[in-house]
């Protein structure tokens, strides 16, 4: 503080009452992405902060879930896989499953778990939400990695369909950003999201093609399973790791209902963020 | 010059209970339903819908400019809107109507180590919280060692700040703040923490700020923190601005206007129950207080100095307990607590388990102040967490009186003690 600043003559910044829609202020955000990625870090940092696993806890999830659906869903209840060995194809479902759930679950309680942050400092608010999902984003590549191991161990090929997986993961991580966005604003205003969300996403796992294939549906319904974006992108996710055909229309509708999402998600949060400090 | 900060029929209201009430969606359906029935019935019998009784104005038609290089005081009791003004240019809340014009870059200090994380170590802490107060990562690297050293922190800087005590915690967050490089820097009373010699630090350290030429805006109930930083000062009262002028003024204004407002009720006898300066998350256990001077006479609202006074005070211990602890502060005009009287400071006390309705007295023999108002707070502890507080339960004003009998009145100080004196 020891020198004078030079007063910029041009820097105004008027502040006025919003209303309604508001555009989202990409100029804003930019700027602000040196702390996006401090509050990116800050997630990662203190997630297994005083656990004895620590980030071990990326690899356990899937591999421990992989495991129990195996013995309970495939040896005990007879479902198949529509190719792969089970393991491997549960599990392809569960690391993409995991992440969205996940996400949706840490993004949606993040505002009301930062309320100092909401009601004594500004920066953009969906940077709250959105760093609790990119902190995600390394469990991701951790549980990637542990699926090229098991691929490995089952002596099943990777194709060039890999390069299409990044495709899915956007997709995925779309779909969890609006659903973040949206549920992590309506939790200021409502705690009732932080009950509910859990019961969804347990729920929402049965009703995505994790631990069955996609053709267990009569096709005549399967369109419908698309408006899940979690559907297509589990369907064109295996696809893209594990070889075999996919059902493109079903994938088409996902990709769509993804990108609805998250526009969606994206407006309610500007519409909903100028009251998040007064009712807090 | 044009105004670094202008603002402009500024208004900000709220719903009453908002925030704390119907924060579950049941609730929210309940008031749904209960409020369209209202509206309803205010359509039907005047055709006027009366929502409004809902809302609180925080701020009222709010209008100043403020040129660069001022630094200003906000004046105001609880509730009189400073904070909102404060989140309002700072950009934590939108107005309601009215508009604020910024010509400068703003960094905003409402509290002390915004965005610490207890997990977190000073240094990672240090980082954390400049980028997010507005700094690049490169300006704190390259401020890195001086935030230290202000802080007084070198050894502890890989420890997890939860481990750090609340004192060091302050230093920390304030010795990152002190070293933003904003045009406008905008403060609220964050300096009422920490210790003495560090809270002079901090005031010197804005001081220097202020000297060269950047903009600040001060909010504190401590008069004398605004009369040594700020050249101005702006009052509000109940959110309107109802003074505006230089420091000095701005301070006895609002110490005889505002704070004083009850002074000439010459009543010896005072409900606490109804006591509007409560702060609302209190439950009115303190009841009533009566004062009574010398051997029993009414108060009156002065005395002399040195005078005797007795305080009865009843009040409710809502649990049976013996660790409740009844508190009697003096405060002077500038918000300093000068003496401080405790039931626990009783060393006869022997009262063991109690619960319910209570009088305590309190006996001072001589109140040995110097001429001047002063205010009496009231509050009650119980298992060390205050329960309770009245600000300004009565106004006491201490008046001239030949304390030591030698033709003499003694005004300069805050106390008057016993001396001898001999030559030799």
């Amino acid at each position: 503080m020891s020198a004078t600043a030079p007063l910029n003559p041009r820097y105004e910044l008027v502040l006025r009452p919003h209303k309604g829609w508001q555009p989202v202020d990409f100029r804003e955000i930019f700027a602000g992405r040196e702390l996006f990625r401090f509050l990116v870090w800050r997630d990662i940092k203190i997630r297994y902060k005083q656990t004895m696993f620590g980030g071990l806890w990326a690899i356990f999830q899937p591999l421990l879930g992989m495991l129990i659906f195996t013995l309970f869903f495939n040896r005990l209840a007879g479902i198949k896989s529509d190719g792969p060995p089970y393991p491997l194809f549960s599990y392809t479902g569960l690391v993409l499953w995991n992440f969205f759930a996940n996400s949706v679950a840490m993004s949606s309680n993040s505002l009301v778990g930062n309320q100092v942050l909401v009601s004594k400092v500004y920066f953009p608010r969906i940077f709250i939400p959105l760093a609790a999902i990119g902190a995600l984003i390394l469990d991701l590549f951790i549980g990637l990695l542990l699926l090229l191991a098991i691929m490995i161990y089952y002596r099943w090929p990777l194709g060039w369909n890999a390069i299409e997986m990044p495709i899915y993961a956007l997709g995925t991580l779309l779909a969890a950003s609006g659903l973040g966005l949206f549920l992590s604003a309506l939790n200021v205003r409502f705690r009732d999201v932080k009950y509910a969300v859990p019961f969804f996403l347990q729920m929402g796992m049965f009703v995505s093609p994790v631990i069955y294939p996609v053709r267990y549906v009569s096709p005549r319904f399967q369109w419908i399973l698309g408006l899940n974006p979690m559907t297509g992108m589990i369907v064109g996710f295996r696809h893209a790791m594990l070889g075999g055909s996919a059902d493109w229309p079903l994938v088409g509708i996902s990709s769509a209902a993804s990108v609805f999402l998250f526009i969606t998600g994206l407006l309610i949060f500007r519409r909903m963020e100028r009251r998040f400090a007064d009712i807090i | 010059m044009a105004p670094i900060i202008e603002v402009s029929s500024l208004s900000k209201k709220f719903r009453l209970g908002t925030s704390r009430h119907d924060d579950s969606f049941r609730e929210f359906l309940v008031d749904a339903a209960r409020s369209s029935w209202r509206a309803l019935r205010h359509i039907s019998s005047n055709g006027v819908n009366s929502a409004n009784s809902d809302w609180m104005w925080a701020l009222q038609d709010i209008n100043f400019g403020i040129r660069p290089g001022e630094v200003v005081g906000i004046i105001g009791s609880n509730g009189a809107g400073k904070s909102t003004l404060l989140k309002i240019l700072s950009r934590i809340t939108d107005p309601t109507e009215g508009f604020v014009r910024l010509r400068g870059r703003v960094a905003s200090l409402l509290e002390v180590g915004t965005g610490f994380h207890p997990d977190l170590t000073g240094r990672e802490n240090i980082y954390l919280n400049g980028v997010m107060l507005g700094m690049s990562k490169a300006e704190v690297e390259s401020k890195f060692d001086e935030i230290v050293a202000f802080a007084e922190l070198e050894k502890f800087l890989d420890t997890p700040v939860k481990r750090y005590s609340s004192g060091m915690y302050v230093r920390l967050g304030f010795a990152v703040a002190a070293h933003l490089d904003p045009e406008i820097l905008i403060v609220d009373e964050v300096l009422a923490v920490g210790d003495m010699a560090f809270q002079k630090k901090c005031l010197g350290k804005m001081g220097e700020f202020g000297e060269s030429g950047r903009t600040i805006l001060f909010v504190s109930h401590n008069l004398r923190a605004i009369l040594n930083l700020c050249q101005r000062g702006i009052v509000l009262e109940k959110g309107k601005l109802t003074f505006d002028s230089d420091a000095k003024r701005a301070a006895e204004y609002y110490a005889h206007a505002v704070a004083g407002e009850k002074t000439d009720s010459h009543d010896s006898s005072f409900d606490l129950r109804g006591a509007g300066s409560r702060a609302p998350h209190y439950k009115p256990w303190l009841r009533r207080l009566e004062v009574s001077v010398d051997d029993g006479k009414p108060f009156t609202g002065e005395l002399p100095i040195g005078g005797a006074l007795q305080f009865r005070v009843d009040f409710e211990i809502p649990n049976s307990t013996s660790n409740f602890d009844l508190r009697i502060n003096f405060v002077d005009l500038y918000g300093q607590v000068i003496f401080a009287a405790r039931s626990s400071f009783e060393p006869n006390r022997d009262w063991g388990e109690r619960s319910g309705a209570q009088r305590l007295v309190c006996d001072i023999p001589r109140l040995a102040l110097t001429p001047g108002d002063y205010r009496v707070d009231i509050g009650i502890v119980i298992e060390d967490r205050c329960i309770d507080y009245v600000e300004a339960a009565c106004r006491l004003r201490i008046v001239d009186f030949d304390y030591y009998g030698t033709g003499r009145i003694p005004s300069l100080g805050f106390f008057v003690n016993d001396q001898r004196w001999r030559l030799e």
